[in-house]
């Protein structure tokens, strides 16, 4: 492209936004979506003006929630013109084959922009939802409201708004999966590394318990434990996080297994580096791919368990809106007519585990050199 | 085969075994003097001795633990705290109404999920093949009881009350409060009502998994040499596909049986509660709420047993599908 030509279509104002430059070579899935979360978030500063100061002190989740906001609208601008040709930028292209590979499958970027939106959308939730999510309306005039302007997903039984307790239930949600698998993929790396590695009787114990973990239905043994406690957001994420490390752990002994027999390993033990630097930095480092992709579809799997356990009253206790919980408030009153308590949450849950599920699966092919297309 | 088979069996044990450990010490775990579940408030203290001795509340922990152990060798799982009567009774109650969902529900589940990855398979990258896909996901993806909620809501609200259609669904229990007064006819008609729906809000997730992986199993068997074979010598597309490729393709979908027996089991928890099914589901999860951990240990070791026994079934099923395997 001439020089020219360049400086003739930097003119059009689109040029100037975030995600103009993208569009302007063709890069849809990129510019699209960063240029639609710039508009998004420029509106809610409009909006929600007046409100702003006052989240800002309300506490340590409302700064969060303006600096996120301050950060999209700012950060993307400065990003924008400082690469003015959209040449650098997230997730290049030409950065490694698997992006590269990643981005050719389009259901699996479309999952993982609706992952970004969703945790974009909870941490807003303060500026972003029309009511505080446990403020009550009138009991006798806006209890049970179906859908309509002023409540745009209707309102509960406690006369709460249920699209504002969807985008903060949203954070809990959201948050104990990440946490939750963040832990169990650690524990399962390093217990399933060690096992590969040493071998001999630590293998054989390490493994057993993965065999006892494995063959006990896993919901029985979460609510049975939390119903001896009682139930909490921190219980909920330890539990989560405790009783999910088996698969990981499996996983992984059989990539070191097959990664200790390797060269590089024997060249490592044959220069006397020690068993636990050998463990951490040449072993763990190569065998993360499957751990990286079990995870992504872990938060998803964990994301249902949360709500299940929600649902059934062991995991995130009322008034902290979650969406198993609210799904379990409209529960009954599914056979008098009002639809809405139940659905919506539920349906928030279907898509972000939907595009958990996405991206797990595009990850999977993208990482793995044999699924490689190119 | 025999031996094999009693190798696992014994093999078996030591897991059992762990399950149990781990069930026993999560509930010694909990707050609180069990003796004050059998007892009444305000009991005389001397009582309360006598009940903790009788109870064998005050021998050690290592006593309590093996004592457990060989009650539980001897069949004998406890007397429940809440329902006044054996556990073995109350579990009898529960037991065949879980199999019964469970087994209809796996059958139905490898059934119309084998089929439609078939269907999926035939032709790959094609437009019913990205919808059952995307259909597929969705269920995959989808919380059993909120599919549960909303099979009430549309069959047993919208379709009775809303659009008054002739077929709609019960929405809890096993049957009618006026059962006994029908005729057997109506009686098995009013049993399948009811079970309607808690066996698809089970199936409907499953298939959904099984359908993605017969449809990957599939692709890639018909993508092997001995397939163009069949079809290079004029075999019809339909025999090469279900008498040919299909045949292999199942072998690793067998495995699937085992891993989604736990799935199982935590579904009947959700649907039982929410369909009110007397099943192992809601015995577990009512007991839980009661404090009645003679039931909550005992149902938990029921769940891992099947547990156990199912994996077992997958392999020898495995091994009956596959002539390749021996096992000695």
């Amino acid at each position: 492209m001439s020089e020219a030509a360049l400086t003739r279509t930097s003119r059009s104002p689109l040029w100037w936004l975030p995600g103009g430059a993208l569009l302007r070579v063709g890069r849809w899935h990129l510019g699209v979506p960063v240029l639609t979360t710039w508009v998004f978030a420029v509106l809610l500063v409009v909006v929600r003006a007046r409100r702003i100061p006052d989240v800002w002190f309300a506490g340590v989740d409302g700064k969060l929630a303006v600096l996120t906001l301050g950060l999209t609208v700012g950060g993307l601008l400065v990003w924008a013109w400082s690469d003015p040709s959209g040449r650098r930028s997230l997730l290049d292209r030409r950065w490694h084959p698997a992006a590269r590979s990643f981005q050719r499958n389009h259901m699996a970027v479309v999952g993982a922009w609706i992952v970004f939106a969703a945790y974009l959308l909870a941490v807003l939730a303060p500026l972003l939802a029309p009511y505080g999510p446990n403020v009550q309306g009138d009991l006798l005039q806006v209890r049970l409201l179906a859908p309509s302007g002023s409540h745009p997903l209707g309102t509960d039984h406690l006369a709460r708004d249920v699209l504002s307790r969807l985008l903060y239930g949203a954070r809990v949600s959201l948050s104990i999966g990440f946490i939750a698998v963040a832990i169990s993929a650690s524990l399962g790396t390093v217990v399933g590394a060690v096992a590969g590695y040493f071998g001999g009787w630590v293998d054989s114990v390490l493994m057993r318990t993965v065999d006892v973990v494995i063959s006990f239905p896993r919901l029985i043994l979460l609510i049975t434990i939390i119903a001896v406690f009682e139930p909490s957001i921190f219980l909920i994420v330890a539990v989560l996080g405790l009783t999910q490390w088996p698969g990981t752990a499996r996983l992984v002994r059989g990539e070191v297994l097959s990664l200790r027999e390797r060269e590089f390993i024997q060249a490592a033990e044959a220069l006397g580096f020690a068993r636990a630097r050998i463990l951490a930095r040449h072993l763990i480092p190569n065998a993360l791919v499957p751990v990286i992709v079990a995870a992504t579809l872990g938060i998803g799997n964990t994301i249902v368990l949360e709500a299940g356990l929600s649902f059934l009253g062991l995991g995130v206790q009322p008034p902290t809106p979650s969406w198993g919980t609210m799904v379990a408030d409209g529960r009954n009153y599914l056979l008098t007519g009002e639809w809405w308590l139940s659905t919506f949450p539920g349906l928030a849950i279907v898509l972000v585990v939907v595009a958990f599920n996405l991206m797990g699966d595009g990850l999977r092919d993208a990482l793995d050199p044999r699924m490689r297309k190119g | 085969m025999t031996r094999y088979l009693l190798r696992r069996l014994l093999g078996a044990i030591p897991l059992v075994l762990g399950v149990a450990t781990v069930v026993f010490f999560v509930i010694q775990l909990a707050p609180g003097d069990p003796a004050n579940l059998v007892l009444s408030p305000g009991m005389d203290e001397a009582v309360i001795e006598q009940t903790r001795e009788n109870l064998g509340l005050n021998d050690p922990l290592p006593v309590q633990y093996v004592k457990w152990l060989g009650s539980l060798a001897q069949g004998d799982l406890g007397y429940s705290l809440n329902q006044r009567r054996p556990v073995a009774a109350v579990i009898g109650d529960a037991l065949p109404n879980t199999l019964l969902l469970s087994a209809l529900a796996l059958g139905i589940a490898f059934l119309v999920g084998i089929g439609v990855g078939v269907v999926q398979a035939v032709r790959p990258y094609s437009v019913p093949d990205s919808v059952l896909s995307v259909v597929a996901l969705f269920f995959y993806s989808m919380p059993s009881f909120w599919l549960a909620l909303m099979l009430i809501l549309v069959f047993s609200y919208l379709a009775r009350n809303v659009w008054e259609l002739p077929i709609w669904f019960p929405s809890s229990g096993i049957r009618s409060s006026d059962f006994d007064l029908m005729s057997p006819g109506e009686q098995l008609v009013d049993r399948v009502r009811h079970m309607v729906l808690p066996v698809t809000a089970l199936w409907l997730v499953l298939a959904a998994g099984v359908a993605r992986y017969t449809r990957g199993s599939l692709l890639e068997v018909v993508g092997q040499d001995y397939v163009r074979t069949a079809r290079a010598k004029g075999l019809p597309e339909r025999t090469v596909i279900l008498k040919h490729a299909l045949r292999n393709a199942l072998i690793p979908v067998v495995t699937l049986l085992g891993l989604y027996l736990p799935v199982l089991f935590s579904g009947t928890v959700f649907i039982e509660t929410i369909f009110a099914w007397p099943g192992m589901g809601k015995t577990i999860f009512d007991a839980i709420g009661a404090r009645d951990y003679p039931v909550v240990m005992a149902s938990s070791l029921i769940f891992a047993g099947m547990v156990v026994v199912g994996n077992l079934i997958a392999d020898l099923l495995y091994a009956l599908v596959d002539p390749r395997i021996r096992y000695e």
